[in-house]
């Protein structure tokens, strides 16, 4: 399973985004030119999952955020983690949207390869 | 024998019992259902009530400042504290003071400047590396990580799984084979998770979405001299030292989170209507409580025991692998027939079962997968022909 999520973006609109499910999962919020500006989780207090965070997010788009991409997953949290740290490692910073994270609540993980 | 608790393990009990139920269960209302932490402000706060108890630091000895408690009263402690949704691998979400690296108690005077006395102040955290691909539980023979001595430092090659928090962690204790096959040839190491050479590859996703694990890689990982813990070549002892005083409190835990699933079961068994009559008034609904009954009673005996020999100075590698092993099994049976008993709710995340089943089919492998507790048990029993 890879470390990074490179699944395929689709369009942050409001039709694209109803017709996914409501499950439990992870995605990411990016821009036309494929740079990711926001990581987020569709945890168990979400009303519709992946759905209902996307379609809060297509409301008010952060950080010109046209685009998303998601990852049905029951491991949700540990998967969350792993993707901010990656993208920790990648970047040396957090995704530019993802304004209220708290860096010591994160650790070091050094996956092999680079960004999709 | 007398199974009664004393006026101090009671009043202990229920002093625990009343902070998981008046602290930690509204805590948990506005928490995901897999959460494992609360924000810092909130565990400095937990951990200032349990101060105040006298019970910070379940796990370090009085000497540096724990709790001076016995093995019993730890074992209902920990039954206590993991009654709760992420009671099985957050227990109070650390505020007794979390998990601590036993092993370091037993270290040099500089490793202990170095890296147990920030950890027991909280200001570094530590991982614990045995498990490889190649296996855990017979770590004598499963270990792979080569350390070759270079000078004044080892140089540590190999890949170990499994491993909880390494990527969050400031250093960790590291096993490493310096000499042949076999208990003689493992060292364990203290290594710094800065160090060049260390890299913490990837989160190892499970049925446990909390507390996952992760894997580390080492390439040409250099190690002073000095952070070797313990002799060269006696670092299975202190693996198996850990994993022995450990199975006592991780397998009260198990117990603790049956004992709360099966309130549970009888209180909606009594509530819940179905085809005009309550469920509890069902037989196949009264066997199934029965059972869990049975499975708690026993294991509870059993854990006691275990924890009451340790008090004794006795030895009691055997009673604590009965104890990790029926603990573990009857637990995860004793959750497994509470969701049952819930329907369509039990399975929902609403309720705690669904994650503690998940997590309580951990615990059947994790700390030792009860087939070589039974392995342990039966060596015990037929004696060293089979050693």
């Amino acid at each position: 399973m890879p470390v990074r999520l490179d699944g395929g973006w689709q369009e942050l609109d409001a039709e694209t985004c109803a017709a996914v499910g409501g499950h439990l999962g992870v995605y990411q919020l990016g821009t036309a030119d494929g740079t990711i500006v926001y990581i987020g989780v569709a945890d168990a207090r979400t009303r519709f999952g992946l759905r209902g965070e996307l379609l809060r997010h297509c409301a008010d788009p952060p950080s010109g955020a046209t685009r998303f991409r998601i990852e049905v997953t029951h491991s949700y949290r540990s998967r969350y983690m792993e993707l901010v740290q990656a993208y920790l490692h990648d970047h040396g910073r957090f995704p530019v949207a993802n304004t209220d994270l708290d860096r010591s609540r994160f650790g070091v993980l050094r996956p092999g390869g680079g960004p999709a | 024998m007398d199974f009664a608790l004393t006026p101090e393990q009671t009043m202990v009990v229920d002093m625990v019992r009343r902070f998981v139920r008046e602290e930690i269960l509204p805590l948990e209302e506005n928490l995901d259902a897999d959460a494992e932490e609360v924000a810092p402000e909130v565990l400095s706060r937990l951990a200032a009530r349990t101060r105040e108890m006298g019970l910070y630091g379940l796990d370090t000895p009085p000497e540096y400042g724990g709790p001076d408690i016995d093995m019993v009263t730890r074992a209902l402690i920990a039954m206590e504290c993991s009654r709760h949704r992420a009671g099985l691998y957050a227990p109070c979400y650390q505020a007794f003071g979390g998990a601590r690296q036993a092993q370091l108690f037993e270290a040099t005077d500089i490793q202990k400047e170095r890296y147990l006395y920030p950890m027991l102040r909280g200001e570094k955290r530590a991982f614990f590396a045995l498990s490889e691909p190649s296996g855990g539980s017979d770590p004598a023979r499963a270990i792979r990580t080569r350390a070759v001595r270079d000078g004044d430092a080892w140089v540590l090659n190999g890949t170990k799984l499994w491993i909880s928090g390494a990527d969050r962690a400031d250093y960790g204790l590291v096993f490493a084979r310096t000499g042949g096959p076999g208990r003689s040839g493992v060292t364990a190491f203290i290594v710094e998770t800065h160090w060049p050479g260390f890299n913490v590859t990837r989160v190892v996703h499970t049925l446990r979405s909390s507390k996952y694990a992760t894997e580390i890689h080492m390439e040409d990982l250099r190690v002073p001299h000095e952070n070797i813990l313990g002799r060269e070549g006696g670092g299975f002892e202190i693996a198996n030292d850990r994993l022995a005083r450990q199975r006592i409190p991780y397998a009260a835990e198990c117990l603790g989170v049956a004992m709360e699933a099966h309130r549970m079961a009888i209180d909606y068994a009594r509530i819940r209507e179905t085809f005009g009559a309550p469920l509890a008034h069902r037989q196949g609904i009264q066997w199934m409580l029965v059972e869990n009954e049975i499975d708690i009673r026993s294991a509870r005996l059993l854990v006691l025991d275990a924890a009451a020999r340790a008090d004794r100075g006795e030895p009691f590698r055997t009673e604590s692998a009965i104890a990790k092993l029926v603990c573990a099994e009857n637990g995860f049976r004793v959750v497994d027939r509470s969701m049952q008993i819930h329907g369509g709710l039990g399975v929902a995340k609403d309720l705690p079962l669904e994650r503690w089943f998940r997590e309580m089919r951990i615990r059947r492998i994790g700390e030792g997968p009860s087939e070589v507790q039974k392995h342990v048990i039966a060596r015990d029993i037929i004696g060293g022909s089979l050693r």
